[in-house]
């Protein structure tokens, strides 16, 4: 092992067999490196929102036909850290009637909540934090525990629209939870194995390739999960003030939009590693620091179109959102898995009479499920095509347009 | 294994302190003047009217139920899938059999008109 | 060991102390709040005995997912920042007498079992439990029927409690 092509590891052997010589016993000088560890990949994934926090404003504006932040350093990119400094020294107003434990856990929970995530992050083949066996299912806990802050939130702060949020952020996390899972199944399906770093070793074909379907849906609904545009219904500042985070002032409020970012490029480093092989591209074998790069790049490729859906859809009203879960996500993800399982299954009965070489078979398996999505596609663009809503419901009576009055009778005659 | 947890415990130690020691000291570093009107709800804009802690329609809670029930069995299929390659033809059918059910279950949902929000 | 040990006996204490919190809160959300404790708590427990599947499953279940219908259950029936009344009546103490002798059964028995002194099989390749337990699951001389029957009965609970809970259309 070398410094250049896998320095992290190299760092905390380095730094082990420091501790060890100095009398530290050896569990004590691993906790002090996993905590170490730990707080490296934490700090890690916090400071990573400073980053994109500019640069969504800046696609923003550049979107809008603006210019975006330009003053401080080159294109900006500074922005932030005077935007940090100033909500630092805001006064945190707290209104009466508030429920205080509540209130004040909400904004750290909603922000650890996402963090949490980063523990099972492959940044490379051997740079994790952790590949624990069940991390598929680790993923979908922490965000049960983000939901749980967004409701204390909105529930505590003595407010009916905050309360509103809440119960829209229920009906909406919870529900795209749903398909959510059923999409992650099918990676551990093809991938065998629930840790999130043996996915992407198992990603000799990128999943997204095997199943752009599953692809689709956990990227879909992981936005849904973020509330996000087209999604941002539990903030939806025309309808109900701006939702769970009204009451919030100062650095509270602050980090709800510090976890949304966070959230944001966190589901797409999720779809870069569980869908798009995450470290893995040419020599990322051999030289770990490489898979780095391409982790990122690949996970920032998705992070540009997470904003720009951002910034490009218009908001759905509540009923489109959730019929969109139950009614298209909901059954399509189930019959994209009854699907990938039988074929799955049947694949590898008929392989062995057939002749194809080790190298050609993740191919062949690839090219067979790929073919398998494609069908489910345009069965369901079939589907939606006949199922098609022409008319629009009407609610009322058409009033007609001011018309002017009739001119009184005796001005006629 | 245990190695792997005691990363997220300790992980889990310091991520709390991320968001909350910035809130912490941004309460210390700020001005803090409470005053009457600066302490009252904000709420729409205008004066808050009646109890704030109002209820809602039920639909809401039909949905968490819903999820609730989808939550459980799509747990199952965990260890399902990660055992997949090992799987006889006849555990997938019985698996498969498991996510009719669920499909069942939408189905008869929709039926209901659980699904509709009106 | 000892260290696994104290975080035990922290744990076990952080736990019991978030359960006499929910029944002695006097507000349903912070009860709700106490509940996920110590639920969290019994993850953690989960951990300790190396069976993280369970733990992740009691986080997304209990508390992902019934601990959040418990806080909504509170918030939609009631007003809950008002008093609730006395949380005991005039027969507290046959309640209180039930439990203790409840819990001296139970103390009993597990003072008796031999289970404690047995040493815990070795857990070498805890990948390969998640592969067993799946395999159980569908195996007909294991697991089989419980599994289809629990979808099956869960698709009971649903459509009743929907029919419950649901509005009766006019």
């Amino acid at each position: 092992m070398n410094f250049f092509s896998d320095p992290i590891t190299f760092i905390g052997n380095w730094l082990g067999n420091l501790l060890v010589s100095i009398g530290i016993s050896q569990q004590a000088a691993t906790v002090i490196i996993t905590f170490i560890a730990a707080g490296v990949v934490g700090m890690f994934g916090f400071s990573l929102v400073i980053f994109t926090i500019w640069l969504e404003r800046k696609l923003y504006a550049r979107i809008q036909d603006r210019i975006g932040p330009n003053r401080v350093g080159p294109w900006g990119i500074f922005q932030t850290f005077p935007d940090m400094i100033k909500i630092f020294t805001k006064e945190y107003i707290t209104p009466i009637g508030v429920d205080k434990v509540a209130y004040n856990l909400a904004p750290i929970l909603s922000v650890s909540a996402v963090l949490l995530i980063w523990a099972v992050m492959p940044f490379a083949k051997t740079i994790v934090g952790t590949d624990v066996n069940v991390g598929v299912l680790y993923l979908v806990a922490m965000g049960g525990i983000g939901a749980l802050g967004i409701i204390l939130a909105g529930w505590s702060s003595n407010n009916k629209y905050s309360l509103l949020g809440a119960f829209r952020a229920v009906a909406q996390i919870v529900s795209y939870e749903v398909p959510m899972v059923l999409a992650l199944l099918i990676p551990v399906l093809l991938g065998r194995t629930m840790g999130v770093n043996s996915l992407v070793n198992a990603q000799s074909v990128w999943f997204i390739i095997m199943s752009p379907i599953a692809a689709f849906i956990f990227f879909t609904s992981s936005i849904a999960e973020t509330g996000r545009a087209p999604f941002d219904l539990l903030e939806a500042e025309s309808e109900i003030v701006a939702g769970y985070q009204t009451e919030y002032s100062g650095l509270k409020f602050g980090m709800f939009y510090v976890g949304e970012f966070l959230h944001a490029f966190t589901i797409s480093a999720l779809t870069a590693a569980l869908f798009l092989g995450g470290w893995r591209g040419p020599f990322a074998e051999q030289i770990p620091i490489l898979g780095v790069a391409y982790f990122f790049i690949k996970a920032f490729i998705v992070y540009f179109f997470v904003a720009l859906i951002r910034i490009s859809m218009p908001r759905l009203r509540i009923d489109q959102m959730l019929n969109f879960n139950w009614k298209f996500l909901t059954p399509l993800a189930l019959v994209l898995l009854i699907a990938t399982a039988v074929v799955d299954k049947a694949f590898y009965l008929v392989i062995p009479g057939l002749n194809i070489s080790a190298g050609l078979l993740p191919w062949a398996r690839a090219a067979v499920h790929l073919g398998v999505n494609l069908i489910i596609v345009l069965v369901t663009v079939q589907i939606l095509k006949s199922h098609h809503i022409s008319t629009v419901k009407i609610v009322g009576k058409p009033r007609p347009v001011a018309v002017a009055p009739e001119p009184p009778a005796s001005v006629i005659s | 294994m245990q190695s792997d947890w005691l990363f997220i415990g300790l992980f889990l130690l310091i991520v709390a302190l991320f968001p909350g020691a910035p809130i912490i000291l941004a309460g210390l570093i700020g001005p803090h003047r409470p005053s009457g009107p600066k302490s009252q709800t904000y709420e729409c804009g205008i004066e808050t009217v009646g109890e704030t802690w109002v209820q809602f329609r039920v639909q809401y809670y039909i949905f968490a139920l819903t999820f609730l029930v989808f939550d459980v069995e799509l747990v199952f299929l965990f260890p399902w899938a990660v055992a997949f390659g090992q799987l006889s033809i006849f555990g997938v059918i019985s698996g498969v059999i498991f996510i009719l059910i669920l499909f069942a279950e939408l189905l008869a949902a929709w039926r209901k008109g659980v699904l509709e929000w009106a | 060991m000892a260290a696994e040990q104290i975080i035990f006996i922290l744990v076990a204490a952080v736990t019991l102390g978030a359960a006499i919190s929910v029944v002695t809160s006097r507000n349903l959300i912070h009860s709700a709040l106490w509940l996920i404790l110590a639920l969290f708590g019994v993850a953690i427990f989960y951990v300790l005995l190396d069976a993280g599947f369970f733990a992740v499953i009691q986080v997304i279940i209990y508390i992902g997912a019934i601990a959040i219908l418990f806080i909504f259950a509170a918030m939609l029936t009631r007003r809950v920042m008002q008093e609730t009344g006395p949380q005991s009546n005039s027969t507290w103490w046959l309640g209180a007498l039930i439990a203790v002798l409840l819990f001296a059964g139970i103390a009993l028995i597990f003072v008796n079992w031999q289970g404690f002194t047995t040493t815990a099989s070795d857990l070498t390749n805890p990948g390969g439990r998640i592969v067993q337990l799946g395999l159980a699951l569908v195996s007909p001389d294991q697991y089989l029927l419980p599994f289809e029957l629990a979808s099956i009965l869960l698709v009971a609970a649903m459509i009743g409690a929907i029919y419950v809970a649901g509005e009766k259309k006019q």
